[in-house]
């Protein structure tokens, strides 16, 4: 058994040293497959703030994704085409402005969360799954019908946006870009679950009338976690769609809800890299096997299974055993 | 006389035909504990339910300090000074034990919009849960998972946890419930010392444990309190005796 603190530094450490290694024997590809692993789990790692610690299995957090993935579209769309957003009422331009992007990504992602989370953190359980799945199902059938931006075709961006002073064409550039974010909301995350935020939101999942008798009020508390969540996976989003300088209808699909989930589950719910560890293992199956067949998701859904009946705290949980209390 | 510091009047709930609260006046004056007892289905969860918050009563009204807080939920209630235990421990069972009291410390005397620094940096938060644990004897198991606890230290830690929420009025919900003889005796002494810091509405089966900590006792037979009064008015009442205690008492 490994200590969880010490396993999720030697998986940040490995997913640093994979990509440098591709670096120096000219592996291009390999460094965007490791990006696309740590975008992946910068999305679980939003989806798990909101259902590691507060418990929602929000089976619709594909609407964040594809709501960074299409900030990123919309503005990038119209910058190369030199047209402006909107005119009325104030004008707005496109940018190709990483920061810029991301911020819009963020703060429309967070608003759509609050929206949604006002909306189906009225009921628990099942509905709870099937009311934001419904809400996913929306978005994606808005976007296929969005004919401006795309439709069903998405939208192409032909050169990737920029950040201030890093030369974002550069493979290795963009990954570093990418893992200093996941780095940062990692450690965001550590640090909401001690915090006293944390501890009351994780109570308000187990037992919510209990908390309400402290004066504190749980729809509340995981209401903004659901929206911290959003932020996360939008953010997400719009990196996916700056990796592959492409969005489509694809990534508010449920599909994208499920694999999201997926990574979770795969990785350890709540475990802080349980994500990480879930996502690049999916990313690694998705190349290895999908090599070999098309059919790969069989294996998938193999693995899945023995992890949900043999390892209930995830691949983190089979490597480094139950749980520590918090001290 | 002193007002009350928690009282009902002429609280009414029905569930469809059931009434399962009938025209129920309940007071606590400071520094007594007031049992309420009655058999299993008399609507003593009810009762509770509607005097902290969780159940609006469908006539009647609730006062905390002379305010009426009929209209308020449990949050509101909570933060008003009614600090409630639970029949069947509701504490979070994946936390620690000092996670669950500081909890109630949070509630009481904390902010939960902070996000970046650990709760136990915050030194006031800690020593009031600390203290809580200590009062309850509860203190080298600090560190223990909840769900690691036997049933007779979650009671306990049920009392810490009302405890740090500093309540004007505690509503305990059968405390005794599934402790043996000893532990029973233990939780007895201790409620007693706690009705000088704020009094106690007793619901309990344990008729040991109420005949020895009760100022008084109400009587709660199908919705109906059929009788109030000392322990020693209750024992003699013929009434009582009939519909709930028997002979043996």
């Amino acid at each position: 058994m490994i200590r969880e603190s010490n396993l999720n530094a030697l998986v940040l450490i490995l997913l640093l040293a994979v990509p440098l290694w591709a670096v120096f024997n000219d592996e291009p590809f390999t460094i965007t497959l490791a990006t696309r692993a740590v975008i992946f789990a910068l999305a679980a790692v939003g989806l798990n703030i909101a259902l590691g610690l507060g418990g929602l299995v929000s089976f619709g957090h594909a609407v964040f994704f594809g709501i960074g993935g299409y900030a990123m579209g919309i503005f990038a769309h119209h910058a190369q085409t030199y047209t402006p957003v909107m005119e009325v009422p104030f004008l707005i331009e496109g940018t190709k402005s990483m920061p810029v992007i991301w911020l819009v990504a963020m703060v429309t992602s967070g608003f759509a969360a609050l929206l949604i989370g006002l909306l189906s953190l009225r009921t628990a359980g099942v509905y709870f799954i099937m009311i934001t799945l419904a809400f996913g199902q929306m978005l994606y059938y808005f976007s296929i019908s969005w004919a401006t931006y795309g439709g069903e075709d998405g939208l192409s961006i032909y050169v990737r946006n920029e950040f201030p002073g890093v030369n974002t064409l550069v493979p290795i550039n963009f990954f570093a870009i990418c893992f200093v974010i996941l780095c940062l909301v990692v450690l965001l995350n550590a640090l909401l679950a001690k915090s006293p935020f944390g501890l009351a939101l994780n109570a308000a999942r187990q037992t919510p009338q209990r908390v309400q008798t402290f004066g504190l009020d749980p729809t509340r508390l995981k209401l903004l976690a659901f929206i911290i969540s959003g932020v996360v996976t939008g953010l997400a989003g719009a990196l996916f769609a700056d990796l592959n300088r492409f969005v489509s209808p694809t990534m508010f699909s449920w599909q994208m809800s499920g694999e999201i989930m997926i990574f979770i589950i795969l990785g350890g719910v709540a475990r802080l890299c349980g994500p990480i560890v879930g996502a690049v293992t999916f990313v690694m199956l998705e190349h290895f096997l999908g090599g070999l067949s098309d059919y790969w998701h069989i294996y998938l859904g193999a693995l899945l299974l023995i992890v949900v009946l043999f390892a209930r705290g995830g691949l983190v949980g089979l490597i480094s055993g139950r749980e520590i209390a918090h001290d | 006389m002193t007002d009350p510091v928690l009282a009902t009047y002429h609280l009414e709930k029905s569930f469809g035909a059931l009434k399962a609260t009938d025209d129920v006046s309940i007071d606590l004056y400071p520094g007594e504990i007031h049992a309420v007892i009655g058999p299993n289905g008399a609507g003593k969860s009810t009762l509770i339910a509607q005097i902290c918050g969780g159940l609006k009563p469908d006539a009647g009204r609730v006062e905390l300090l002379g305010q009426d807080v009929s209209h308020t939920d449990t949050r509101t209630r909570a933060k008003a000074g009614i600090g409630r235990t639970f029949q069947i421990s509701a504490l979070a069972m994946e936390d620690t034990v000092l996670q669950n009291v500081l909890l109630g410390a949070l509630g009481a005397g904390g902010s939960p919009w902070r996000f970046l620094r650990p709760i136990l940096s915050d030194r006031a938060l800690r020593d009031a849960a600390t203290q809580a644990l200590v009062r309850v004897g509860l203190q080298d198991h600090a560190a223990t998972l909840t769900s690691q606890l036997s049933h007779g230290q979650r009671r306990q830690l049920e009392v810490a946890v009302a405890l740090t929420l500093k309540p004007k009025a505690f509503v305990m919900d059968e405390p005794m419930a599934g402790l043996g003889a000893e532990g029973s005796k233990t939780l007895t002494g201790f409620l007693d010392g706690l009705r000088t810091e704020a009094p106690i509405l007793l619901v309990e089966h344990d008729m040991d444990a109420v005949f020895a900590l009760a100022d008084r006792i109400s009587v709660l037979v199908y919705g109906k309190i059929i009788e109030t009064g000392t322990v020693a008015q209750i024992r003699a009442s013929k009434t009582v005796r009939e519909a709930y205690l028997g002979d043996g008492a």
